[in-house]
Formats: structure tokens, C-alpha cells, sequence
């Protein structure tokens, strides 16, 4: 990973689809871009899930959506989302 | 939300949400699942999943594959009859510690005997999470399970030491931490002629993490993290698994043996020479 | 569709009954066989692993009877036909999987050579204990179809008959040999190829996305998909709706349940086989099935000897069981008789139908041999003088 890249703004798209969600923090956790926190907000559910705080540090690895246990949540290369 | 989980086209979305609980490691592990098939180079309509029964049991249900929920124990030997019907196919189990392991244990290590054609991936939570919690051939010593109120004081199965013995000629373990890697071995074990296996511990944070404290989800998620070590080639025989002890992740065994379909090809058309019809399956 | 003459050993053969079973189900188009061995079965799949790798067929011997009575279920989701054999101890680990069958509806064919029970019992000798654990032995309500030959020659032709009705009905097909008849050697004939008649599975023409897998339609029997062809199909032992998807609760499961039981119900007319011999006159009816069928038939000949009026009812189908002929029969005959190799199991269900119409005397026995034809004998010339017509004379045509 080359150290450039940072200041080129977000090269990545993180997605939430809170109704999936139930809340288990697995994304929040395991960003290693420290995108993600817990919203104040519930879902239908009544689970707290998560909202991007940093979405400019964003680098589209997926991560999220490798650990989300529950499909609710995927990280995508910008180039890609607007491809 | 007009941007679509690139796994929703592997899964039944017309069943979402799953029953799996919050924190379960079960839907991470069909995470990994499906990104090992995606670059495994077979075409999905290619790629059957067989379950059995439980909450492991339920996988097949969710993904959008061929997929078939059988009985308690059983998958294998439905994925054996399977395979040995149409050899194109790529016949994955998945399964739970329980299913796998206690009710079906003489039908994995037969499979893995006859080294048949198949990928058996175990979810291991060390509990039947089905039913409530119950004490399955993997719990830990010492750990609490509904029907081992005192502590369990069996010795669990070691299982990448017990594939191994059986004749597997894939052996890897990982958590459902370890999602790349898991990803990565669930395709290289796809892909590798004969009987692979992977073992995936997981965390059940109602029934297995809440009665021993070990936390909701995400603590068992950290702990893993932070008690797995990377032993690639690891001596299976050291790899078994204490309660709340080290977890020796990795790539153990890979190893080329002929596969039940290549020893039957190998010996029918010694014997019958040009008289044997290559067997290709029975369409 | 005609059979493949590749499996068909055309001609005059002098058998037993399993070696005829064997090539009855390789005349029915039967290319995968999944066993474990088990006396006195053990002798089909024994002929069969020795006689696959030359027409096309895998035989795999598992690790027990739960696992063959599973894996012929994979091979069948797979496409193709497929049977296990075993014997009672075998059946009774087997049951799990007949379940399975029945709900997911697979074609599939269990044979089951019979053997004294309880447990290991006489292993080497002859019973007919397996009846109702045919019927009733997997938990939950389902129906299946059962065949009893009673020759090396009906081997050969109810295994054919076994894989068509599987594919026709999609259901397990039990087919409820005996020790005697499985080691029995006659005069077996095997037809040519174009004349036997082998029913094909029944596929979907539907494009995947519109295939719903347990859409029934008017005929109760929905039509197959296989794995590979790209429906990316589900199939569950759970109560399931039309998708093949878990339905959990009662009006699901009423559903589901309603058209496995329906389905045979419905169609047992056409299912039934019998074998009737003087019954239109008879004031005794014999009902036998099996071995015992071909004992009674002595004994039905030295009843006759004396000069009553005794008929022979032989069961081919077991199950469904012909309700509908014995109740008409009821109607004019005086009594019932009905040897088996146990102590009373087809007899509950002929008490049942007939409902007291008719008098009916079972003739039980143990297994470990056959009858006596002179019990049987005796049995029938009680029934001729202890039974009334019970004002029906009238009634009979």
C-alpha cells in the first residue's frame, strides 16, 4: 500500500442496508479504516447499526461485508460503483 | 438504496433476514463460502451445497446454489450419492461440529477413508445451538453446556488431527475471524480432487458464549482474534482445542492421493479392460 | 419409453430371486446402487457390483444402511435411478431416510429381503415381519407403495415394476422380498429390450426462475429438476411450501402432508395389483402374499379336494392396501383367511377393512420356515364351519 493514496480522498463506497442488519458490531470492529461507529438510531429491529462517520477514509477493501454476518453491509471501489 | 451487496446474487434473498442470531459467525462463514466459489473457476450451476440439520444446517437453505437440507448427520453420504451421479458436479458440504461430527462422525471419517470427491466444511460453534445448547464431541473441557451443567470433562475430537487420520488430503482451520483466509481455503479446497476439509470456528454468543461467559459476538470475534495463532503445516496431533486456550489456525495438510473416482477408473479399466465403460456418471 | 438393452441380459436364466432383482433393476434403467451387506440380501448387491462397470452403473458399498439409504437419494437429485437393498435390521436403520423420501418425494427403490425378527433373529430364514414397519416405520404421515413377489420371475419383474412406480408417483417403492423367494432358483425370462416398458423421470420443461419444485398442478405429482442444470433449486426434509422453501406452520404442513398421502390415496386404483383365483363363488377367500402365497396354495388345493368353495386373493401391491376389492369381497364371502410369516400384520388391516362383514382368521407363524400347508388347511376348514354368511346372501350379486 502505497502512502499517496490517503490524500486522494475516498477511494472507496461502504453501503449499509440497515433493515438486514442486527447490530452484532462485526464491521464497526474490524474496519481497518475506522470508518464505521454505532448510529443513535434503531432499525425496525430495534438493533443500533452502523453509519459510516469517516467515509472519506474509506478504501473499498470489503472487509465489512467479508465479517457482516448478516449481508448488511458491503465496501466497494468507487471506480466500480460508477462503472 | 440503489447499490446491491455483490453476494446477494448467491443467496436466497426472498429468505432474508436469516434465523441466524446476532453475533452468530455463521453468515460470515457463508460470506467466506461465497467468495471462495466466486473465484473457484467452476460455474455456479456447477457447485451443489448439501446441509444437514441445524443452525449450520440451515446454510444450504439461504444460498442460491443447487442445495439440499437432508437429514440429521447425513450430508455426506447424500453428497456421496450425488457426486458419484454426475462427477461434474462440485459437492460442498457444510455442516455443523454436531451433525458432522457426533451423529454423522462414522459417515465423515468413511468419506474421508475412501477419499470421495467431496469439501466438507464444518462450522464449528462447540455447541448444537439448534436445541438450545447442548453438549457436542468438540466442546471444550470444562466448558458449560445445557446438558454438561458442571462442565464438560469428555475429551473433544481434535479435528484437523482427525481428518488427517481418515485420509483427508486437505486439512485447514480458521475463525470466522480470519475471513480471508477462510475464503481462501474454502476455494482451495473446492478445487483439490478427493476429500477436503475446513474447519471454521465460530462463535455462537447465545447458547455457547452467553452460559460461559465468554461475551456476545463481538467478544468472541476479538478473542479469537487475539488467542489464534498462524501455524501453517502445523502438526495436527498439537492442534486440538482447550477452553478459552490458543487456536492454531492454517493450512495443516495438502497432499495428493487418487480420490474414490480415480482409484474406481483406475481398477475397472485394468480389469475389464476394453470392456469398461468409462464411468461418467449415470445421464 | 423402452428399456436399454445395455442392462438387459435377454433371455431364459435359471435364478435366484435376489440375482433376479438385481437384473431387474438393471432392466428398469437402475445405474447407481448404494448397500450395505446384510443376509439373506446380501446376494443382490453382490451380483450388482459385479455387473455395473460394464453397463455404466456405480455400486458403492457405504458404511451402513443410513448412509445407502441416503445416498441413493443424492444420486437420484443427481439423475439417476436408483435403489438399496437390505434386510430387516437394515430397514429398520433405513426408516430414517424412507421419511426423507417421502418428503421430498424422491423416486427411489428399497429392497428388502426379509429375515426372522426381532433384531438379528433367524438371519438365514424366512419371515414376513416387515410389513407394517414397511408402511409406518418412518415417524410422521406419508404414504409408499409396496410390492411382494413370490417367485424368482416376479423378482425380476416388480423390481422393473418398483422403479416405475417410483418415477410415476415419486415416492420410496418397498420392494417386500423374503428369504425363500430371494434364494429360491427357477426359470427366470427376461424379455428383449423393446419390450419392456421403463418409465423415464418426469422432468420439468419449465425455464429455471419459473420451476417451482413442488408445484403439483392436477396430477398431485410435480415434476423433477436435477442438480446441474442450472435451477439453483432448494430442497428441505422441513414442511416446505411450492418453492421447496421451509414453511413453518400448520396450513403449510396441511399442504404439504395432504398431497404425500393424496397422491397414492387418490391413485390406488391404479397402483393395486391382485391376484385372484376363484374368489367369484368362494364362501373362504385366502388372501396371501409372498412365499406364503405359494403355501397356501397347496392348502387352498386340499380344501378343494373336499370340496369347498375356497378362493385365493394373492397381494401383489401390499401397500396401498386394496381396501375397496376386500370390502366387495366381504359382501358374499363367508370368511377370510390369511396366512403369514408373523403374528397378524396384513391381517389387522384386512379386520380393518372388512369390518366385520366377514369372519377373519389369521394363520400366524413365527418365520424361520414356511407354513405347513396343513395348517392352513385346517385353518381354512374351520373358517368353513364356524363362519355364518350373517344374512348377505341376498347381498352377493
Amino acid at each position: 500500500m502505497s502512502d499517496g493514496k490517503k490524500s486522494r480522498g475516498p477511494r472507496g463506497v461502504v453501503t449499509i442496508n440497515a433493515e438486514l442488519c442486527k447490530g452484532c458490531g462485526f464491521c464497526i470492529e474490524f474496519c481497518p479504516s475506522g470508518v464505521l461507529a454505532f448510529s443513535d438510531t434503531f432499525n425496525d429491529k430495534g438493533y443500533h447499526t452502523p453509519q459510516a462517520v469517516r467515509p472519506e477514509a474509506c478504501t473499498g477493501c470489503d472487509l465489512c461485508g467479508a465479517y457482516c454476518p448478516d449481508f448488511a453491509i458491503f465496501g466497494m471501489l468507487k471506480e466500480k460503483v460508477v462503472a | 438504496m440503489s447499490r446491491v451487496n455483490p453476494v446477494n446474487q448467491y443467496l436466497r434473498m426472498d429468505r432474508m433476514p436469516h434465523i441466524w442470531c446476532s453475533g452468530c459467525g455463521l453468515g460470515t462463514t457463508v460470506n467466506c463460502f461465497i467468495r471462495a466459489i466466486e473465484n473457484c473457476g467452476y460455474p455456479r450451476e456447477q457447485i451443489s451445497i448439501v446441509s444437514g440439520i441445524g443452525c449450520t444446517g440451515r446454510v444450504a437453505g439461504y444460498l442460491k446454489l443447487d442445495s439440499f437440507h437432508t437429514t440429521h448427520g447425513r450430508p455426506i453420504p447424500f453428497a456421496t450419492g450425488l457426486k458419484l451421479a454426475n462427477p461434474k458436479l462440485k459437492v460442498v458440504v457444510i455442516s455443523g461440529d454436531g451433525d458432522l461430527f457426533a451423529i454423522g462422525g462414522n459417515h465423515f471419517i468413511h468419506a474421508a477413508r475412501r477419499n470421495m470427491d467431496l469439501t466438507v466444511v464444518c462450522v464449528n460453534n462447540f455447541t448444537y445451538g439448534m436445541t438450545g445448547g447442548q453438549l457436542t464431541p468438540t466442546t471444550p473441557i470444562d466448558a458449560i453446556s445445557s446438558t454438561s451443567p458442571y462442565g464438560n470433562f469428555e475429551e473433544p475430537f481434535n479435528l484437523p488431527f482427525l481428518a488427517e487420520s481418515a485420509g483427508a488430503v486437505y486439512v485447514a482451520r480458521w475463525t470466522t475471524y480470519h475471513v480471508k483466509q477462510a475464503a481462501r481455503s474454502i476455494r482451495e479446497a473446492i478445487q483439490k480432487n478427493g476429500l477436503s476439509f475446513v474447519e471454521i470456528i465460530s462463535p455462537c454468543p447465545t447458547l455457547y458464549g452467553r452460559r460461559n461467559k465468554l461475551g456476545d459476538g463481538l467478544a468472541m470475534m476479538k478473542a479469537f482474534k487475539e488467542n489464534s495463532a498462524i501455524v501453517n503445516g502445523a502438526d495436527t496431533r498439537e492442534v486440538g482445542l482447550d477452553f478459552k486456550g490458543k487456536i492454531v489456525c492454517g493450512k495443516f495438510i495438502d497432499r495428493e492421493k487418487p480420490s474414490f473416482l480415480d482409484m474406481y477408473h483406475t481398477t475397472m479399466a485394468e480389469r475389464f479392460g476394453p470392456f469398461y465403460e468409462p464411468y461418467e456418471g449415470v445421464q | 419409453m423402452k428399456a436399454d438393452p445395455k442392462g438387459v441380459l435377454t433371455g431364459a436364466h435359471f435364478l435366484d430371486g435376489d440375482h433376479a432383482c438385481c437384473e431387474g433393476a438393471l432392466s428398469a434403467g437402475c445405474r447407481f446402487v448404494a448397500g450395505y451387506p446384510i443376509t439373506p440380501s446380501t446376494e443382490v448387491v453382490e451380483r450388482i457390483a459385479a455387473r455395473f462397470p460394464s453397463v455404466g452403473g456405480m455400486f458403492i458399498q457405504m458404511e451402513d444402511e443410513i448412509a445407502s439409504s441416503i445416498a441413493i437419494q443424492g444420486a437420484v437429485w443427481g439423475g439417476a435411478k436408483a435403489m438399496t437393498v437390505t434386510s430387516g435390521p437394515g430397514l429398520s436403520l433405513m426408516m430414517e431416510h424412507v421419511g426423507l423420501a417421502a418428503m421430498l418425494e424422491t423416486p427411489c427403490v428399497f429392497v428388502d429381503v426379509q429375515r426372522s425378527g426381532p433384531s438379528t433373529g433367524l438371519p438365514t430364514m424366512p419371515a414376513q415381519g416387515d410389513m407394517m414397519q414397511a408402511r409406518w416405520g418412518s415417524h410422521g404421515d406419508y404414504e409408499i407403495i409396496a410390492l411382494c413377489p413370490n417367485s424368482p420371475q416376479e423378482c425380476y419383474d416388480l423390481t422393473i415394476a418398483a422403479f416405475n412406480l417410483a418415477e410415476e408417483y415419486r415416492v420410496p417403492v418397498m420392494l417386500m422380498m423374503d428369504e425363500c423367494v430371494g434364494h429360491m432358483t427357477e426359470k427366470v425370462i427376461i424379455p428383449k429390450a423393446e419390450d419392456i416398458e421403463v418409465t423415464p423421470r418426469r422432468y420439468t420443461t419449465q425455464k429455471p426462475g419459473k420451476y417451482l419444485p413442488y408445484q403439483a398442478g392436477r396430477s398431485e405429482i410435480p415434476l423433477m429438476v436435477k442438480a446441474g442444470d442450472g435451477y439453483l433449486f432448494h430442497v428441505t426434509g422441513l414442511t416446505h411450501d411450492e418453492r421447496g422453501y421451509p414453511a413453518m406452520n400448520a396450513e403449510a404442513h396441511d399442504r404439504c402432508v395432504r398431497r404425500l398421502v393424496e397422491k397414492i390415496r387418490n391413485n390406488a386404483r391404479r397402483i393395486i395389483r391382485l391376484e385372484e383365483t376363484d374368489t367369484a363363488d368362494a364362501e373362504v377367500v385366502v388372501v396371501s402374499y409372498g412365499i406364503t402365497s405359494r403355501v397356501a396354495g397347496k392348502a387352498i388345493q386340499m380344501a378343494r379336494a373336499d370340496g369347498l368353495k375356497v378362493g385365493h386373493l394373492r397381494l401383489i401391491t401390499a401397500w396401498p392396501f386394496p381396501e375397496k376389492r376386500l370390502r366387495t369381497l366381504a359382501s358374499h364371502v363367508k370368511a377370510f383367511v390369511l396366512p403369514e410369516l408373523n403374528f397378524g400384520q396384513m391381517f389387522l388391516e384386512l379386520q380393518r377393512v372388512i369390518e366385520g362383514k366377514s369372519s377373519c382368521y389369521p394363520v400366524p407363524h413365527a418365520g424361520g420356515t414356511v407354513h405347513e400347508p396343513e395348517a392352513i388347511y385346517q385353518r381354512i376348514l374351520y373358517a368353513a364351519r364356524h363362519s355364518r354368511l350373517k344374512d348377505k346372501k341376498e347381498v352377493a350379486r
